[in-house]
């Protein structure tokens, strides 16, 4: 059993929580994630360990309520229990000296990118960041984000904060004015990672994407998360889930993420464990 | 008839004893065990079929040389317990192996009786001791010798690991067992189904093993968690043994393996076993709707079968085996290809699959297949099949499952880069004592084999054991000479 240490939103539906996990905690790096099982009936699913703390021993997770098992963390307080959570998992980000370094979050991808931008900017580079959000409530990390940026952006697709629009115009932006970008990290909704994709493809500049396949054991066992990149079959639990953003096949991500769209549905709806949880409260 | 006054001849006589079983058309319907076991009187009637052989050549086909003949005489003589004492003597998990071993490649194959006549049903003997013993509730947990001082971790929570850490346990040494999921057992909780292998039984294997003060942690995976290094160098661990399976499954490498309803195996089953997927919605992770659909499941081994049984299960219409070779060359068990037969499922037997099909929506809608002809013996003595020109068909599917093996993880590999592996990333050990390259750390069952079975896991984790034991045996010694 997990411990949460502490739990608090940070926007509508998105919540931070700080987990006791000692040796997941000594051991993630950047671009790590766990797999987490909230009770005994429930699925495994992913989350990427946005920080950590090795001498206290915990690990900071922050979460987007998508569907039943997101929703019913984020319905959990501080002092309850997770059953099962296991990491650190996945091949960490490959750290370097690139020069600039462009990190670009989407929505909760902000969460999953801040440990990665973090660790670009401690290996030296100049890093600009570029988080978007639907609207200026669901702007998360804007402090965090600030602290390990060279130039930090925020965009809102309705202009509610910061620059109206896309991270892709931002971006493309600062490509036409002239700027030297040696290195692009992008992580968010799948539309958005194929975006930036298109806008540094043209430019040949590096790109890497963290993607989000459907995983259920998380070690290279399943198969499940398996992923199209370069025309090879990867599994992006063991294998990524960091991709070069220029090989990956999308479309097939976004088609084989939809498999179960019935069925989560369905879940989601059944509410069989929202009675559990009630009970424990 | 007396197991003390028998003849030969009448033992010759007697047929081969049928294990009672859920009727086909039932037992598609549920999740239950296929098998019901043999009754007191059945097994009893079963083992006087055993001429007690002065050269009992049935233990030289088993893996772990259980004392067949010397089980099989307590069984005809009334006294399960002892029986199922004998066989512990060298297999811990017999109501497991009972149930899964491939006996008529094994024991069954060397029977003599099996010459002229059906062999001993050694393993639904064993199988029936085993579960004597439990469900009655006199089972008797072995002896542990006195604690030695030393630490053992063992790597994976399969047959290997598990009869690794028995006998490091009976040894006297303290075992500390690790593993990446969330539930003990390996491939025989998230691999083979309940209805071939009830996880009640498993979970009673594990409860045994707790007992003998063997530590249980999940949600380690090592090489992530930890390293193997640190557990020896700092948390104290004299030795180590990796049984961590194979996992990572394989593709064909045709087109269309990647669209909406082509799933490996193991996806399939861990799905269904380990997450509970046939009881969705009450357990949260879904499986492929397979009611009324067509499913296919492309290979010819245990895991193939298991698949296409679970799909029949969970309501598929039709539930296909397509299989490049003929019925003889299966690797699955025989009992398992007549259960698949009885249960409705079709076999599309010399075929292979050119290419998955799939609409706009890239989900599987069907498999373009070739029939093949078997040509000339190759190597392995194998007839080997050859496509037939203009015979390719296109069978409509839903779901396909890839049932074709398993490569091996490269974890462990990675992290720990002074363990020798061979070109397919399995682990490399003296075959002796199951020693690794690197000092202190051995390996067994299918990291080193690849995918076998779960009787020769068993039997490297047993050996591993023994030679672990020996080493650290050694090593306290000359700590005490000087
Ligand atoms: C490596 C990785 C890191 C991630 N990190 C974070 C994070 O830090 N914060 C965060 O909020 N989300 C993260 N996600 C996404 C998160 O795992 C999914 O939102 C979550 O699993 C959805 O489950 P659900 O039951 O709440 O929703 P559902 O209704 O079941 O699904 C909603 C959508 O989530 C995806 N999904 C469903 N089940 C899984 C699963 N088992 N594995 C992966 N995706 C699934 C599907 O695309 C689905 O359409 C990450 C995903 C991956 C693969
Ligand atoms: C569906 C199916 C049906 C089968 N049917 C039969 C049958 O009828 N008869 C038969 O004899 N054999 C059968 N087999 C084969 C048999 O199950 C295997 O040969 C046997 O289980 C191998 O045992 P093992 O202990 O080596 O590994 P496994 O049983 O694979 O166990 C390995 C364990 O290690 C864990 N692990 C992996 N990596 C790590 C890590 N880094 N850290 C910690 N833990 C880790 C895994 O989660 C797993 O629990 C079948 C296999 C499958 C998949
Ligand atoms: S363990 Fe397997 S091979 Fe050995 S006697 Fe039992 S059934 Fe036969
Ligand atoms: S070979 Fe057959 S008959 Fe002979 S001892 Fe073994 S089981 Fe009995
Ligand atoms: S989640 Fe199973 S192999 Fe990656």
């Amino acid at each position: 059993m997990y411990r949460i240490v502490s739990a608090i939103f940070l926007a509508e539906n998105i919540k931070k929580f700080v987990i006791e996990a000692p040796r997941v905690a000594k051991k993630r790096m950047a671009g790590q994630f766990v797999m987490l099982r909230i009770e005994e009936n429930g699925e495994r699913f992913p989350l990427t360990i946005a920080d950590s703390d090795p001498e206290n021993g915990t690990i900071t997770l922050i979460v987007q309520g998508a569907g039943k098992s997101t929703r019913a963390l984020n319905g959990m307080e501080a002092g309850e229990m997770i059953s099962d959570l296991v990491g650190p998992l996945g091949t960490p980000s490959h750290i370097e000296y690139f020069g600039t370094a462009v990190s670009i979050g989407g929505g909760v991808g902000t969460a999953i990118a801040y440990p990665t931008a973090a660790a670009l900017k401690a290996a030296g580079n100049y890093v600009i960041t570029i988080n978007g959000a639907r609207t200026k409530e669901l702007v998360i990390l804007e402090d965090e984000m600030k602290a390990v940026s060279d130039e930090a952006y925020i965009t809102t697709d309705d202009g509610s904060y910061g620059i109206s629009g896309f991270v892709t115009q931002k971006l493309q932006e600062l490509i036409d004015t002239g700027r030297k970008i040696d290195f692009v990290l992008a992580i968010g909704p799948i539309p958005m990672m194929k975006a930036v994709a298109e806008v540094t493809r043209p430019y040949g500049i590096k790109t890497v994407v963290s993607l989000n396949p459907i995983m259920i054991d998380g070690t290279g066992m399943c198969g499940g998360c398996r992923v199209t990149v370069g025309n090879e079959i990867k599994f992006a639990c063991v294998d990524g889930p960091e991709f070069d953003a220029h090989l990956v096949d999308f479309k097939n991500l976004a088609d084989r993420n939809r498999i179960y769209l019935k069925e989560e549905k369905e879940s989601a709806e059944s509410g069989v464990h929202h009675c559990r949880l009630t009970e424990q409260m | 008839m007396d197991a003390k006054t028998i003849t030969t001849k009448e033992r010759l006589a007697i047929p081969r004893q049928v294990m009672p079983a859920q009727e086909p058309e039932v037992r598609v319907g549920n999740f239950d065990e296929v098998h019901l076991g043999l009754t007191p009187e059945l097994a009893q009637m079963e083992a006087l079929r055993c001429i007690q052989c002065k050269d009992p050549v049935c233990i030289q086909g088993c893996p772990v040389n259980i004392k067949i003949d010397q089980f099989i005489k307590l069984i005809a003589e009334g006294d399960f317990l002892g029986a199922a004492r004998k066989v512990k003597e060298d297999n811990v998990l017999p109501a497991i192996c009972g149930r899964v071993c491939p006996q008529e490649d094994q024991c069954e194959k060397l029977c003599v009786i099996g010459k002229k006549r059906e062999p001993v049903a050694i393993g639904n003997l064993e199988r029936f001791v085993g579960d004597y013993e439990r469900l009655t509730g006199q089972r008797i947990d072995p002896v542990v010798a006195p604690p030695t001082g030393k630490k053992v971790a063992v790597i994976g929570s399969g047959p290997a690991g598990l009869s690794c850490a028995n006998d490091l346990a009976q040894f006297g040494h303290k075992v500390v067992v690790f593993e990446a999921l969330h539930e003990f057992g390996g491939v025989l909780m998230y691999g083979i189904p309940e209805f071939r292998l009830p996880k009640a039984i498993v979970r009673d294997e594990l409860d045994g093993l707790c007992r003998m003060g063997i530590e249980f942690r999940t949600n380690v995976v090592v090489g992530r968690t930890i390293t193997i290094d640190e557990l020896l160098d700092e948390e104290g661990f004299d030795a180590a043994f990796i049984g961590v399976g194979a996992g990572l499954p394989w593709f064909m490498g045709i087109p269309g393996e990647n669209l909406v309803g082509v799933l490996a195996a193991n996806e399939f089953l861990t799905r269904v076993n380990l997450m509970k997927a046939y009881n969705f919605p009450n357990s949260d992770t879904p499986v492929f709707d397979c009611k009324n659909k067509s499913v296919a499941v492309f290979g010819g081994g245990n895991t193939a079968m298991d698949a296409v049984r679970t799909a029949k299960r969970l309501g598929a219409e039709h539930a296909y085996i397509v299989y490049r070779r003929s019925e003889a060359e299966m690797p699955a068990r025989e009992e398992e290809i007549h259960h698949a037969q009885k249960e409705g499922i079709e076999f599309q037997l010399l075929t292979i699959p050119l290419e998955f099909i799939g609409d706009d929506q890239e989900r599987l809608t069907g498999v373009r297949c070739q029939k093949m002809e078997l040509g000339e013996p190759d190597d392995s003595g194998r007839r080997k099949p050859v496509p037939v020109e203009g015979s390719e068909f296109v069978l409509p599917i839903d779901m396909a499952v890839i049932s074709i093996g398993n490569g091996s993880n490269p974890l462990i590999k990675q992290t720990t880069p002074d363990i020798e592996v061979s070109r397919k990333d399995t682990i490399i050990v003296d075959i002796n004592t199951m020693e690794t390259s690197k000092e202190h750390v051995y390996a067994g069952g299918d990291i080193v084999t690849g995918g076998a079975t779960v009787i020769l896991a068993m039997g490297a984790g047993r050996t591993a054991a023994a030679a672990i034991h020996e080493k650290l045996s050694n090593t306290a010694k000359r700590f005490e000479e000087s």
